[in-house]
């Protein structure tokens, strides 16, 4: 299942039957799977099919679950993530995440996207500003909060505050940006600012996201992965698996002939 | 049955109910042209009418259908194949309603030698039967049967590349029926193309059941094998 040296390099996650335990519940069953550097793959499947939990083992968000195990080999970047002596925040800073609901902290604009510099010791004021102005760019969210950076970000409308969290994000320049169902709160057009986001990050970043809206994984992702009851039943190519996937259990999911 | 099963349920029955009305088209021609039939000659292109409304319902359900549903998969693909056989169908119907068209047109009725020495009554049994075929291959996604039928479109190539010679032969023995001729060699010509028309439905079958394009492959093969016999040819010189 693991690539050959050369070919390593071109993959920013790769895992190794991955299982993960909920105490006695196997909620991922022997996950191997490789996904290339700048490039968006995206999880569907139905709820409680085991997408979010693996999405989460790649910064190590189920370290945080009690009764969480999990077995197998996860590499970010070439690094085994559970087996090396790498410690979380300095995993966190390279594998960036943006949640379902926005939630940006009770703080300015300029401040939220701050936050992980001043927090990982950066002081230059300088830098600060620079990175706050590149990462709110980067975002599409700049021209409109260039004026206002001082304001809260809870004024700020729901489509702005998550474009707000992915600038956040960014801004301590992760290589890898975990997204678990980024647009599912937001109306058509802040989703649709985020779908074009996620086109325009792709050339910087790796980009994971947990999606239920089919139309917006075809959209916005290069490969999809789809996954039921825990298993990875299909992984291949976006445009493949949309039109003729191979499994049946794939094709009744996406045609919405389900159960 | 979800939503979506149902508004492709009401889309094949239109493509059933239009396919019985190109079938009379098809069918009704031979015994026209048989019979000298003009009143069921008439009815024929009547009948092309009813097959373009047709044409058009299913064109708007497939196109309502992508912007409502966006199917995917073989939904997807079925879809696809549906608007082209749709185009394809109309196509026979338009093709039929021309025969008919020259048998309502013809001075006397045809004579049994010049239909014999054509072949144009076995060309007629052979499209019959193919367009039979391709309405079961479709309904019972049976891509065996629609491969098949983009085989036995050759005799139908094979009759028609025939014609004429058998025609020229006739009119140098029956001067008088220059006329008459020239229709058959029409009508074959019709009938040639109504084989191509569905070979193009029964690759579509095979696109929708296995997500495999085999259109333009014979073509492409007969193409090579060409190429290669003339590369032998100008080697052997």
């Amino acid at each position: 299942m693991y690539h050959t040296d050369s070919k390593e390099k071109e993959y920013s996650i790769q895992t190794k039957d991955v299982h993960l335990y909920y105490g006695d519940f196997h909620a991922l069953k022997g996950i191997s799977v490789a996904m290339r550097k700048n490039q968006v793959t995206a999880f569907i499947g139905p709820s409680g099919c085991g997408k979010s939990t693996f999405l989460r083992c790649f910064n190590r968000m189920n370290d945080l679950i009690d009764n969480a195990r999990i077995e197998g080999d996860i590499l970010v970047d070439g690094v085994d993530i559970y087996k090396t002596n790498i410690h979380v925040d300095d995993l966190r800073k390279h594998v960036g995440m943006v949640f379902q609901k926005p939630n940006p902290f009770p703080k300015s604009i300029f401040e939220n996207v701050a936050y992980g510099l001043r927090v990982n010791g950066t002081q230059n004021k300088n830098f600060i500003q620079e990175r706050v102005e590149r990462s709110l760019q980067q975002a599409a969210l700049w021209d409109e909060v260039k004026d206002k950076l001082k304001k809260s970000a809870f004024e700020l409308s729901g489509g702005q505050q998550q474009r707000l969290c992915i600038a956040r994000a960014l801004a301590i320049e992760p290589s890898v940006l975990l997204m678990d169902e980024p647009a599912s709160a937001l109306d058509p057009i802040s989703t649709a600012k985020i779908e074009e986001l996620i086109y325009g990050l792709k050339k910087d970043y790796t980009i994971v996201i947990v999606t239920h809206n089919m139309q917006q994984a075809g959209r916005v992702s290069d490969h999809t992965a789809f996954f039921f009851l825990g298993e990875l039943v299909e992984f291949a190519k976006t445009k493949t698996l949309f039109t003729s996937p191979r499994d049946q259990r794939t094709q009744n999911y996406i045609t919405g002939r389900f159960g | 049955m979800n939503q979506l099963e149902k508004e492709l349920l009401q889309i094949k029955e239109k493509v059933h109910e239009m396919w019985d009305l190109v079938t009379f088209q098809v069918n009704g021609g031979k015994v026209a042209l048989v019979n000298a039939d003009k009143e069921l000659a008439r009815k024929i292109m009547k009948r092309g009418k009813k097959v373009n409304i047709y044409d058009i319902k299913i064109d708007r359900m497939c196109e309502n259908l992508f912007a409502l549903f966006n199917p995917v998969a073989v939904d997807l693909r079925w879809i696809l194949a549906i608007l082209k056989i749709n185009a394809n169908l109309e196509r026979i119907g338009d093709t039929a309603e021309g025969i008919a068209r020259l048998v309502k047109e013809a001075d006397n009725p045809f004579e049994a030698e010049l239909l014999q020495t054509t072949q144009v009554l076995e060309m007629y049994d052979a499209a019959e039967a193919m367009l039979v075929d391709a309405r079961q291959a479709l309904a019972e996604e049976d891509t065996e049967l629609a491969k098949a039928l983009i085989k036995r479109d050759k005799i139908l190539d094979k009759i028609n590349s025939k014609a004429d010679k058998a025609l020229v032969s006739y009119i140098q023995a029956h001067p008088e029926d220059i006329a008459q001729a020239l229709k058959i060699a029409n009508i074959i010509r019709k009938l040639e193309r109504i084989g191509d028309q569905i070979t193009n439905i029964a690759e579509e079958v095979v696109f929708y059941v296995d997500a495999k394009v085999v259109k333009h492959r014979q073509k492409n093969k007969r193409d090579k094998n060409r190429s290669k016999d003339k590369d032998n040819d100008t080697s052997e010189e």
